[in-house]
């Protein structure tokens, strides 16, 4: 094995990685704002992938088509908040995964009906000519992944440590009656959350659409992976989840290329499952009893 | 200042609160006692907005806030510093208290609330001292300083406080109830103050109410309560055979 292609499977696994990690940031935001694992995530991402697509086909220019597509998707996320979860919100925690989990075959089925069961590509922002160094290939695309990947990171670390709009939606996930009392509106929070989840998801699926082609079903996979990559990192720790979405997608360019690619997906879950026996709270977790 | 006309609450079945009157004048510090499960809290909680009454009328201010949500009520004018002080434990003494000015925050406002931070940790310097500090590792008292300061973070005109001596050593008991006295007095708060400690809350209240399974019992002034055979005797005694 040369230096070359193991090169080559960490920069696959990185650019994968990053979207995983996004899909988790999702997760997160959702997770730490309401309690709710939103399973529908994944359709986030696939929405912003789809959506992109779309607009660019009728004819928007691409910049504009990937904006668009991540302001949809972001509706998207305040109306699924506003029809699913806020009439059952005082549901327990089982019923509004559930609940997530019937959103997202919903959102599967309305996609598929519009567009139909095939694959579509988006343009690659910048060209497809890789840049070469050390015997890997690079494509550019690779650097927007990443580039927006850190953009959003940065911006929502900032957002949640340095504004009054952040820490209020914090301050919802640790106790919510005490949010109440602020002066924090607890459920337009709620709303917000999943709009800037669906956002991020959205981005993560319109930016990596170009490499790894889009289609109606790909979120689910995708919200699987990122949810994986939230457990790697510790559920409700967001640099934990783009962490460990990166060392996902590390592990499974490796795995495919060193193994074979038909182990690719389960090397996820078998990481996924050990570590829900050995240390549920994950690589960075801080133990439990940190949130009550 | 604050009013309540036959304020009823349940909770499913349970009548928690049955046609409760009260009333609260600028600049008055009032006791509510009871014993255990009298319904203390959910008056309180009724007050702020966090519980829905299912009859009467709550006036805040001479405006109706019976159903108003909680946000409005603290716009208002009205803090409520919760039982058990619930500060947001993961996070710094100073986000904790940022957090409380949150229903005034704005560009336009950001230099006074950085004002009254600073106010706040002249207040408790305890506070200042540990200002980074998450707030879940502050001890008891510094919790119950901390649920406080950031419920004077918002400017209220009146401070419901819920058992702010729950569970704390006695010097720091005194601490907190000398605090009261000191608000009221420099800055002219107005404050509704519930207690098991009947006999430290009467001491520095005005006037003050017995609430029993749900309904105010007795009231009056906090002296003349303090001197009643059935207050001393369901309330009072215990306090005294610890004091002294
Ligand atoms: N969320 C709730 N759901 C159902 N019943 C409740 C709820 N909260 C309180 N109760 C009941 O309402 C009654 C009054 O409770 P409340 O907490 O207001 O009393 P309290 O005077 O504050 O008591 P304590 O001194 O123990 O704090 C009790 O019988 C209690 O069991
Ligand atoms: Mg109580």
């Amino acid at each position: 094995m040369d230096l070359g292609s193991l090169l080559q499977y960490l920069i696959t696994g990185v650019t994968v990685g990053a979207t995983y990690g996004l899909t988790g940031l999702g997760f997160t935001i959702i997770f730490n704002t309401t309690g709710i694992i939103n399973f529908a995530q994944g359709e986030f991402v696939m929405l912003g992938g789809m959506l992109g697509v779309a607009a660019h086909a009728a004819g928007v220019p691409l910049p504009l088509a990937v904006l668009l597509a991540v302001a949809a998707a972001t509706l998207a996320g305040a109306l699924m908040e506003r029809t699913f979860i806020r009439p059952v919100a005082k549901a327990s925690a089982v019923n509004l995964i559930i609940i997530t989990i019937g959103a997202s075959i919903l959102i599967r089925g309305v996609v598929m009906l519009i567009f139909g069961k095939d694959t579509f590509a988006l343009p690659h922002f910048s060209g497809m000519e890789p840049i070469r160094f050390l015997g890997a290939a690079m494509l550019p695309q690779s650097l927007w992944v990443l580039g927006i990947t850190l953009l959003l990171l940065l911006g929502l670390k900032s957002f949640f440590s340095r504004t009054m709009w952040g820490r209020g939606m914090l301050a919802c996930s640790y106790d919510p009656k005490a949010a109440a009392l602020m002066g924090i509106n607890v459920s337009r929070m709620a709303m917000a959350s999943f709009m800037i989840s669906a956002a991020v998801g959205a981005a993560g699926g319109v930016i990596l659409a170009p490499i790894t082609l889009t289609a109606y079903d790909v979120g689910i996979l995708l919200g699987l992976k990122g949810f994986a990559a939230c457990i790697l990192g510790g559920l409700g720790n967001p640099f934990g989840a783009a962490a460990g979405g990166i060392i996902l997608g590390v592990l499974e360019s490796f795995g495919a290329g060193l193994l074979s690619s038909a182990y690719k997906d389960a090397i996820t879950f078998v990481i996924l499952l050990l570590l829900l026996f050995v240390r549920p709270t994950g690589l960075f977790g801080k133990g439990s009893g940190e949130r009550v | 200042m604050l009013r309540l006309k036959n304020v009823d609450v349940h909770y499913g079945k349970v009548h928690a609160v049955r046609r409760a009157s009260l009333h609260v004048r600028p600049g008055e510090v009032v006791a509510l006692i009871g014993g255990n499960g009298a319904g203390k809290t959910t008056l309180l909680t009724t007050i702020s907005g966090l519980v829905r009454p299912s009859g009467g009328e709550v006036l805040f201010m001479d405006a109706p806030i019976t159903r108003s949500a909680p946000e409005r009520i603290v716009r208002a004018g009205l803090s409520h510093v919760p039982e058990g002080r619930h500060v947001f434990k993961p996070m710094s003494v100073e986000d904790n208290l940022l957090l409380g000015s949150y229903s005034r925050y704005s560009m336009q406002t950001r230099p006074r609330v950085q004002e009254d931070l600073e106010d706040v940790f002249a207040l408790f310097p305890v506070l200042g001292e540990r200002r980074s500090q998450a707030a879940g590792t502050l001890s008891g008292g510094e919790q119950q300083m901390l649920a406080i300061g950031r419920a004077l973070m918002s400017r209220p005109a009146m401070l419901l406080l819920d058992e702010p001596s729950m569970g704390l050593a006695p010097q720091v008991v005194r601490d907190i109830f000398k605090l009261i006295v000191r608000l009221k007095a420099e800055r002219g708060l107005t404050v509704l103050l519930v207690e098991q400690n009947a006999r430290a809350a009467l001491k520095i209240a005005d006037r003050g109410y017995v609430l029993e399974t749900g309904r105010i019992v007795l009231q009056g002034p906090a002296d003349e309560l303090l001197e009643n055979r059935d207050v001393q005797r369901a309330y009072l005694g215990r306090d005294l055979d610890r004091e002294e």
